[in-house]
């Protein structure tokens, strides 16, 4: 017994990635986006009329990663408009800045609208309430990985927390049911001030593929500051990590 | 009077014309004998608004022969309701709970006719989450326990509500719909291929390739183009690629809810490797935008082939010394077997399905009772079943699966010389008009079952899901009966449902 427990460490060896910061996704991961003008504005059209959530306007060409599933589909439609690189850090902190416009090099991340009181209280342990509403447990499984084995944020001292009363703030998930929005509030007011809300995935965001469904409330989101919004679907763990460290740190 | 049609999981999309609308009394004579036999369960159940009213369909499966029956009825229920089929066959409960909510159908003798999700668009808007009627006991001795909607990790909600004497649980009932988003309503919302097969991947986010291979299989039915046979081997690797990387997940949740550290971590690296080698290939760890309609955008090339071949060699070699040692450890084998007992029988009535169904000896796997694409040609698929129907035969079911999974893929991707591309996805396919088409896919959970009806111009006028979940969330709460309360993480684990899933 105590062997085949020695046999698992030594074929596991080491798991976590040392640095979180300088990791490179596989070429295929679909990351931020790079637009670009055509005079032609067929293929354009094309992708905007094709795209299931509406996330691409053709007058000027922009794409909203609020939007977007990044399910890839424009990019095939207007290879020369729209390419996908597997840019992975897509964190913003104000929700316009999620929309991409053509030329524009990189993710904006404005440190100014960060509130000071972020990183003088949460800079050494942030603790998180998780809230699914309507999520679709891929991105539930993202978060839950952000504290395993590989990505071991943990180590920075940001973990997710069962009771809102030990909680620093709350992540969102999932377009907001209505059958979930009553307890979502509950939960975001039992959480002590102060606090962040970190709204993640293009669904929270946005809606996503349930914008218009009537089965969705997103009244939560008109009422309470968003300190953090991560597109994504699902976000990938490490632009969660990411964001959430940029939003801690003390560097303006 | 013949009552039903009768057709397979290969054949083509059905045209409505030649279901049979039957008369319902003889068809609940007929069911009401027929479901005694337990090569028998319902896949799907449901009604729909025509002018005169609505119109039930129901779709059985035979599992013995691969048949599959469909028939339906146009009653006038307001005048007299229907007899329910729950009383005597409870498989039959969601189905009538989900149709009595939408439209008020009323069920005679329906004993647990409750609220099922409590769709937005239900029929009584008094009834709402607050005001679920849950099953209580009198008694001095007892107490009951509210857990949820919001759970305490990072997962989806669902309110729990247990009765217990002492630590021991007498009945747990589950109420959901939190999660409802009215998925099948979006699937209308626009007519627009792509918009429908990501809205599939989100049924059930960890069922994204199972859910989106349910809609191409569907649609590819209800069209007159033929599919590339590559096409059909290269789903089937995604789907045992997300049955491997659920699995394993799951073996590591089961190992966190008894404190074994060791295990917990080995899984979250396997299963790290797992989605990662899905993320290679298609760009997403869940495998969303694998499965599209007609063709893939993600077609396998050699070079891929060989980096599947080669992680999914070594997470079953490292899988396999974890199983190993798991069987020998006492401690595991003591909080997990005999636990959350469900046993066959019940599991039969209930109408359970997937490999918590299989790990209660009920043999129901669509890979092998209904199979469809490489499953159907080239794969003869052996299910493997468990007798004992408990936590741990639960997950035995998951340490066997990944091997075979892994060595479906392996065996397939030896011979596969893939040619580099594949016909593009067709999102603008035009459709039979007036049929109904259903699929059925075997996702790592169970049996997904889809069903479109197309109007007189080939569009879809009405779409319905199934999760497997539909059907097993009652396993749950039959497992945990009489066990002590402690022991209910291990048994939701072992079962791992979705709320999305069956909450649509
Ligand atoms: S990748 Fe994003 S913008 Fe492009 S079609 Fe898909 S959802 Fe729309």
């Amino acid at each position: 017994m105590i062997f085949g427990k020695a046999k698992i460490l030594r074929s596991h060896g080491w798991q976590y990635i040392p640095d979180l910061y300088s990791v490179t996704l596989t070429e295929e991961f679909r990351g931020f986006p790079l637009l670009s003008d055509t005079e032609d504005k067929s293929d354009i059209e094309r992708a905007a009329a094709i795209c299931p959530t509406k996330a691409i306007t053709t007058e000027p060409l922009t794409l909203d990663m609020g939007r977007c599933l990044f399910c890839g589909e424009c990019a095939k439609c207007a290879p020369r408009n729209i390419r996908f690189t597997n840019e992975h850090r897509l964190a913003a902190t104000r929700r316009e800045d999620l929309v991409v416009k053509v030329g524009d090099p990189a993710p904006k991340f404005d440190m100014s609208v960060v509130r000071p009181e972020i990183s003088k209280y949460f800079g050494r342990a942030l603790q998180l309430r998780e809230v699914s509403a309507g999520g679709d447990a891929s991105i539930e499984m993202e978060l839950g990985a952000t504290g395993n084995v590989n990505f071991d944020f943990g180590r920075y001292g940001v973990g997710f927390t069962a009771s809102p009363r030990h909680a620093d703030g709350l992540v969102l998930t999932g377009p907001i049911s209505q059958n979930m929005a009553e307890a979502l509030d509950i939960c975001y007011n039992s959480i002590a001030e102060p606090k962040v809300l970190i709204v993640c995935g293009s669904e929270a965001i946005s809606g996503g593929l349930y914008a218009d469904s009537p089965a969705v409330d997103r009244s939560f989101l008109d009422k309470y500051h968003v300190d953090l919004w991560l597109p994504g679907a699902p976000t990938h763990p490490l632009c969660f990590i990411e964001g959430v460290t940029k939003l801690r740190s003390t560097k303006k | 009077m013949k009552l039903y049609h009768i057709t397979n999981n290969t054949a083509a999309a059905v045209a409505i014309a030649d279901i049979p609308v039957v008369d319902y009394v003889e068809l609940y004579n007929d069911l009401k004998e027929r479901m005694k036999d337990g090569n028998y369960h319902v896949a799907h159940y449901f009604a729909t608004e025509i002018s005169e009213g609505l119109k039930f369909y129901i779709i059985l499966l035979n599992d013995a022969n691969g048949e599959v029956l469909i028939s339906s009825f146009v009653p006038d229920y307001y005048a007299e309701g229907l007899a329910s089929l729950t009383a005597l066959h409870p498989q039959f409960h969601p189905f009538e709970r989900e149709i009595h909510e939408l439209y008020g159908v009323p069920f005679d003798s329906h004993p647990w006719l409750k609220p099922l999700r409590f769709s937005h668009d239900r029929r009584n808007k008094n009834s709402s989450m607050d005001t679920y009627p849950f099953y209580t006991i009198e008694g001095d001795e007892l107490h009951e326990v509210n857990v949820g909607p919001i759970h305490a990790g990072i997962i989806e909600p669902g309110a729990f509500r247990f009765i217990c004497s002492g630590e021991q649980v007498l009945h747990l009932e589950i109420a959901l719909g939190y999660q409802h988003r009215g998925v099948e309503g979006e699937m209308l919302r626009e007519n627009n291929s792509l918009r429908r097969v990501v809205i599939s991947e989100s049924v059930a986010g960890d069922t994204a390739v199972g859910h989106a291979t349910a809609y191409a299989e569907l649609i590819e039915k209800l069209g007159d183009k033929r599919v590339d046979e590559d096409l059909y081997l290269e789903r089937m690797i995604g789907l045992e690629l997300e049955r491997m990387a659920m699995h394993i997940a799951d073996t590591g949740a089961l190992a966190t809810d008894i404190g074994f550290q060791l295990y917990q971590v080995a899984c979250e690296a396997l299963r790290t490797v797992t989605i990662n080698t899905t993320q290679a290939w298609c760009g997403n760890r869940f495998g969303k935008s694998l499965i599209r309609p007609f063709g893939t955008n993600h077609p396998l090339t050699a070079a891929k082939c060989e980096l599947i071949r080669k992680n999914v060699a070594d997470v079953r070699r490292r899988y396999a010394e974890l199983r190993r040692d798991m069987l020998e450890d006492p401690t595991l084998l003591a909080r997990f077997e005999q636990c959350g007992l469900v046993p066959h029988v019940e599991m039969q009535r209930i109408g359970g399905v997937g490999q918590a169904a299989r790990a209660s000896a009920l043999c129901r796997d669509i890979r092998k009772s209904h199979p469809s694409g490489y499953y159907a040609t080239k794969l003869s698929h052996e299910p493997i079943t468990k007798q004992d129907g408990d936590v741990m035969s639960r997950l035995m079911m998951r340490l066997d699966e990944v091997w075979q999974s892994a060595d479906y893929i392996l065996r397939t991707l030896e011979s596969y010389q893939p040619k580099g591309e594949l016909s593009a996805p067709d999102y603008f396919a035009p459709l039979h008009a007036d049929s109904l088409s259903f699929s059925l896919v075997e996702g790592w959970r169970g049996e997904i079952c889809h069903v479109a009806l197309t109007d007189d111009k080939g569009q879809i006028a009405k779409y319905k899901i199934k999760d497997p979940s539909l059907h097993n969330w009652l396993g749950l709460a039959i497992a945990v009966r009489s066990e002590g309360i402690s022991d209910f993480p291990i048994n939701n684990k072992s079962f791992n449902l979705s709320y999305c899933g069956h909450d649509l």
